[in-house]
């Protein structure tokens, strides 16, 4: 299973790989608001946790659909899903995993940054660092069902987007409230926490089974 | 080689859609034994592969691996499958591509040989630090049958194995399926390429397909 992650890590690092796409889209994304919404500073701090999120989710949604289509592609996947129900469950949580870390774990790293475009403070950054590092693995996890569920069609990239959103919705909620809870003095900080770390829990449970029970079903 | 003295299936049928592939497909395969599934395009040959190596369900029927002391062996962790892609990363380099396949596919039924040693085999020595995307048609073909040897499985599904190779290569090709045979190992094969051994059997699909009368899709 050390192997599964250090190839699929090797492949997203290297030419065409997947790891710099999303960071390069997050980048943009947020890059471009501070130049649409104009230079209000005390603006841009208070939406700024906000932005940081939804861009770090498009970003995260961007390389999904490839999660499972280029071993599809190759004839891996094959043998991947070859192996019994258990075995196949932990390769699936393996390979999520390593999703993440090549597309996930950049986004957290590159928030910073991209908060001192939006002039957030210290801490606003902070918790937004925080709590993606915690819902980032959430939307890998419940990403890998859609891109199992999708990855028979040739060009699933969006409904795997379309089939994930909502999903991903409760991750974006919980994720931007706690961020803001940390910089709003009355509200409680972690409350929100709490049920996003639950969530991403939940997902990573759930997620690799039922991504499983899709790739079986969609043997050809 | 540990691992199974026999590769049984029984009333094996497989379709696609309404259609009937084959049926009533039944053999019984020993150690050193191999059996060539041969028939025209669309006959099926990949079908009942795919089911042999668990990736379909059959319609009806069994397919077992029974070890030695008659115990069923679940077939995915004793059997080898090449389907026509060769399951490598373009990315990666051959000795990387090998490497994963020897860990992540590590036997429980014994040792492979080196990495090295398995390029050897094939007739490719020197292109472990190529990308396996630089390789020919036919080199990459020859590195996919690596992957068996790397990690040592006795049974061996192999579907149409010799495509994109050379006559040189459908030699080497032969060698190495009795090389494993005379280990003990099993081969099934979607073939046209004569294996040249006295223990192979045959099984020829007609490809005359026959619609199910069975009403669930009437």
């Amino acid at each position: 299973m050390i192997a599964l992650i250090k190839r699929d890590l090797a492949i997203a690092t290297r030419s065409g790989g997947a790891a710099m796409l999303g960071v390069l889209f997050f980048l943009a994304v947020v890059a471009v608001i501070p130049f649409g919404m104009g230079p209000d500073l005390n603006l841009l701090a208070r939406i700024g946790p906000a932005i940081l999120w939804i861009g770090a989710l498009l970003a995260s949604l961007l390389g999904l659909d490839r999660l499972f289509q280029a071993d599809r592609e190759d004839g891996s996947l094959d043998m991947l899903v070859m192996q019994d129900w258990l075995s196949l469950v932990l390769t699936l949580f393996v390979k999520s995993l390593a999703h993440w870390f090549a597309t996930g774990l950049p986004l957290v790293l590159a928030a910073p940054l991209l908060g001192l475009l939006m002039n957030m403070s210290a801490t606003s950054t902070g918790a937004v660092m925080l709590t993606l590092l915690v819902g980032t693995p959430a939307i890998s996890f419940i990403g890998a069902v859609g891109a199992a569920v999708a990855v028979v069609l040739p060009r699933g990239g969006l409904l795997v987007s379309i089939l994930i959103l909502p999903l991903a919705i409760p991750i974006l909620i919980f994720g931007v409230s706690a961020a803001y809870a940390a910089v709003t003095d009355p509200d409680p900080f972690w409350p929100p926490f709490m049920i996003l770390s639950a969530i991403a829990l939940f997902f990573a449970a759930l997620g690799p089974v039922a991504a499983a029970a899709a790739l079986k079903g969609a043997s050809d | 080689m540990r691992g199974p003295m026999q590769a049984v299936a029984t009333k094996l049928k497989g379709r696609r859609g309404d259609s009937v592939l084959f049926e009533d497909i039944g053999f019984t395969l020993g150690r050193g034994e191999a059996l060539v599934i041969t028939g025209p395009n669309g006959s099926g040959k990949s079908t009942l592969l795919r089911i042999l190596a668990g990736l379909l369900g059959a319609d009806s029927g069994t397919f077992s691996l029974l070890g030695d002391d008659g115990t069923a062996l679940p077939v995915a962790d004793y059997s080898h499958y090449l389907g026509h892609r060769n399951a490598m990363k373009r990315e990666l380099k051959v000795s990387e591509n090998l490497a994963f396949w020897q860990s992540f596919q590590g036997a429980e039924s014994g040792e492979g040989m080196p990495i090295d040693e398995a390029i050897d085999q094939v007739g490719l020595t020197g292109v472990a630090h190529l990308p396996f995307g630089y390789l020919s048609a036919g080199q990459q073909r020859r590195i996919a049958l690596a992957r068996l040897l790397v990690s040592s499985r006795p049974l061996w599904l192999l579907d149409e194995p010799t495509a994109a190779l050379d006559k040189r290569s459908d030699r080497l090709f032969a060698d190495l399926v009795r090389a494993h045979l005379e280990t003990g190992g099993l081969a099934i094969a979607a073939t046209h390429q004569p294996l040249g051994l006295d223990s192979v059997r045959a099984l020829e699909l007609s490809g005359i397909h026959s619609t199910v009368s069975d009403g669930t899709w009437a």
